[in-house]
């Protein structure tokens, strides 16, 4: 096999088995497996390795998971807080490390722009010429752009807007009220942060997963990853699009390991409505479901602490544990606030913490639903040697976290060889041939 | 929960029917596109007489097996006669048969038994409004309240959820609880 230049045509850059789209940890994770199995492969990154750990995340921002769980194939947390929570510089180190010690065939600084199906492969065309392969791994993240709700557009000019790929840190907010809109990890953290630095928070409220840091003594993760409840795969889901569909959680990864729920920031003063309905001259108006998507969330995580317990009681050590705990159900205004004249009640800042989507636009192959996402099982795309990764519950429920990445990664590099091998065999030549 | 608990909770619902549907909606969304109508005439004074017969759904023009006939008037001390139940009253009606049927299809799809369901409804309204002597006051309701009775083979909080379930994929509460732009024209 050969990674070195194809000369045909002037932009033609090189021709592998394998192009991985994205450097951040999915793609390095892939890159480790492909090379594990002797495949050839290039990964393609638009800005540099772990790029939004290092460009589009707000400067508090630490991982949900704690140390000792971040860890990526060959390679684990070896510092000296294992039950401490990486910050975002801390991440993109972690990353750039991993890339430089496996080795990875990157190449920075490389935006695709273009990618077709060509022949028995593909076509990858980048803004530093032109890759060809055989299979691609997309693996350029969840989260490439913020999603704003179209009624953004009618709030009144003097309002700011920003999302979290704008936020940086409260310094940028302008005295007076925020509306942050949408309850996940995310629109908590920065409401909370807000909150911290001075400003009047009102928080929108959608569905949401609310879980504690802590329970029994021990992180939730830590339940949730000896509970097997973060090894559950995607297979064996009755309602498989919600799963894929459902908020991060409303945790926090902070010195003190703290509850970051609805309560905590009730308790510092914040208001809660119910989700954004419309907007509508300078108004906006808020749906009357509020209760019903705390009590959903509130019953949920009961039934979550109720199979940790369970798993407790059969398998840890029951006695040394601390007993059960169960948690206030959220606290509610007795008259949830339905509209707010923004100017009247001084909100000069929205923040719209609604999710994100990832961003296909340089995808030329017809694997995208009417939604726009690719249709893939488990990560192997409706598209013969196309895979995606890193989306949440991809093949298991801890698919979108960094520690998800590796048992994904080996499952599609064992799925990816036997495809490469198959077009191989079928045209019976060597694997670099049969592209053309 | 073994094979022979969950051949014996009925509930009159037929969830495969239901799922099927589902699926078969999803991969035709223009079949999943309906209209619902209603008709109505007045009759005197503040009795009106609605009808619902035909709807649109799967494509096509669909009809009731009867059409369905629905009085609506205002109370005595309204000065009215009360030939129906009051407009108000039979949104209520609406918000809680929607639930209660929620609740049946949830229940029986997580295989649980329901024996008895019984919704008591409660919504507040300051007449200040529609009678024009405060501005300040909305016509509609100040806040609905339902109360759900549920004896069923289950425990209060699998109870909960189903009801919280049934809020979660309602078109009456999503339709209190959401505004709705609503055209009302002359022919």
């Amino acid at each position: 096999m050969n990674a070195a230049a194809f000369a045909a045509g002037s932009l033609q850059v090189g021709a592998v088995d394998v192009v991985i789209v994205g450097a951040g940890h999915s793609g390095l994770a892939m890159s480790h497996c492909l090379a594990g199995r002797g495949i050839d492969h290039v990964v393609l990154e638009r800005g540099e390795v772990a790029n939004a750990w290092h460009h589009e995340r707000w400067d508090s921002l630490r991982l949900l998971t704690p140390n000792w769980l971040t860890r990526l194939p060959g390679m684990a947390y070896d510092g000296e807080d294992p039950d401490g929570y990486m910050g975002r510089d801390e991440v993109a180190a972690f990353i750039t490390r991993y890339a430089r010690t496996s080795g990875a065939p990157v190449r920075t600084g490389t935006t695709v722009t273009a990618m077709t199906a060509e022949g028995t492969g593909y076509r990858v065309e980048t803004d530093r010429g032109r890759w060809r392969c055989r299979a691609v791994v997309v693996a350029s993240g969840a989260f490439g752009r913020p999603c704003v709700p179209r009624l953004g557009a009618a709030l009144p000019e003097g309002v700011a807007q920003l999302t979290p790929y704008q936020y940086r840190n409260p310094d940028q907010i302008e005295p007076g009220g925020v509306l942050v809109v949408g309850a996940s990890a995310t629109g908590l953290q920065l409401a909370n942060e807000l909150q911290r630095a001075g400003h009047p928070v009102t928080l929108a409220v959608g569905e949401h997963v609310r879980m504690p840091r802590v329970y029994r003594g021990r992180d939730i993760q830590w339940w949730m990853h000896a509970a097997g409840i973060l090894d559950q795969r995607y297979d064996a889901q009755d309602d498989l699009s919600r799963a894929r569909g459902v908020a991060s959680p409303q945790l926090i990864g902070s010195r003190e390991r703290a509850i970051m729920d609805l309560n905590a920031l009730t308790a510092g003063g914040a208001r809660l409505v119910g989700r954004v309905a419309n907007v509508n001259d300078g108004k906006v108006q808020f749906s009357g479901s509020l209760r019903n998507v705390c009590a959903l969330a509130d019953l949920k995580m009961g039934r979550l602490l109720a199979t940790i317990d369970a798993w407790a009681a059969a398998h840890a050590d029951g006695g040394s544990l601390p007993p059960a705990e169960r948690f206030d159900a959220t606290h509610l205004p007795d008259k949830p606030t339905l509209g707010l004249d923004l100017k009247r009640d001084g909100i000069r800042t929205v923040v719209w913490a609604t999710g994100f989507k990832p961003d296909y636009s340089w995808l030329k192959v017809p694997v995208l639903d009417p939604k726009e996402n690719i249709r893939h099982n488990g990560g192997v795309a409706d598209a013969p040697g196309l895979y995606v990764m890193g989306l949440p519950f991809l093949r298991r429920r801890k698919s979108s976290f960094i520690h998800g990445a590796g048992d994904d990664a080996n499952d599609l590099a064992t799925h990816l060889s036997g495809y490469l091998d198959a077009i191989s065999d079928q045209c019976g030549r060597t694997r670099f041939e049969c592209t053309s | 929960m073994d094979a022979q608990t969950q051949l014996r909770v009925d509930n009159g619902i037929n969830v495969e029917a239901l799922l099927g549907a589902r699926e078969a909606l999803s991969k035709m969304p223009e079949a999943a596109r309906f209209n619902w109508r209603a008709t109505c005439e007045w009759v005197n004074g503040t009795h009106a007489r609605s009808t619902i017969d035909s709807f649109f759904g799967l494509g096509e023009e669909q009809m009731h097996r009867m059409a369905h006939r629905i009085d609506s008037d205002h109370p005595e001390l309204f000065a009215a006669e009360d030939h129906g139940a009051t407009p108000v009253e039979i949104v209520l009606a609406g918000l809680a048969g929607c639930l209660t049927a929620g609740i049946a299809a949830v229940a029986q799809n997580r295989n649980i038994q329901l024996r008895s369901v019984k919704a008591t409804l409660e919504a507040g309204m300051d007449l200040q409004g529609i009678l024009g002597i405060d501005g300040d006051v909305r016509n509609g309701f100040d806040g609905v309240k339902v109360i759900f009775d549920i004896d069923a083979d289950a425990t209060r909080e699998e109870i909960e959820a189903l009801v919280a379930q049934s809020q979660k994929r309602s078109a009456v509460f999503d339709i209190f609880t959401n505004p709705t732009d609503v055209s009302v024209m002359v022919s």
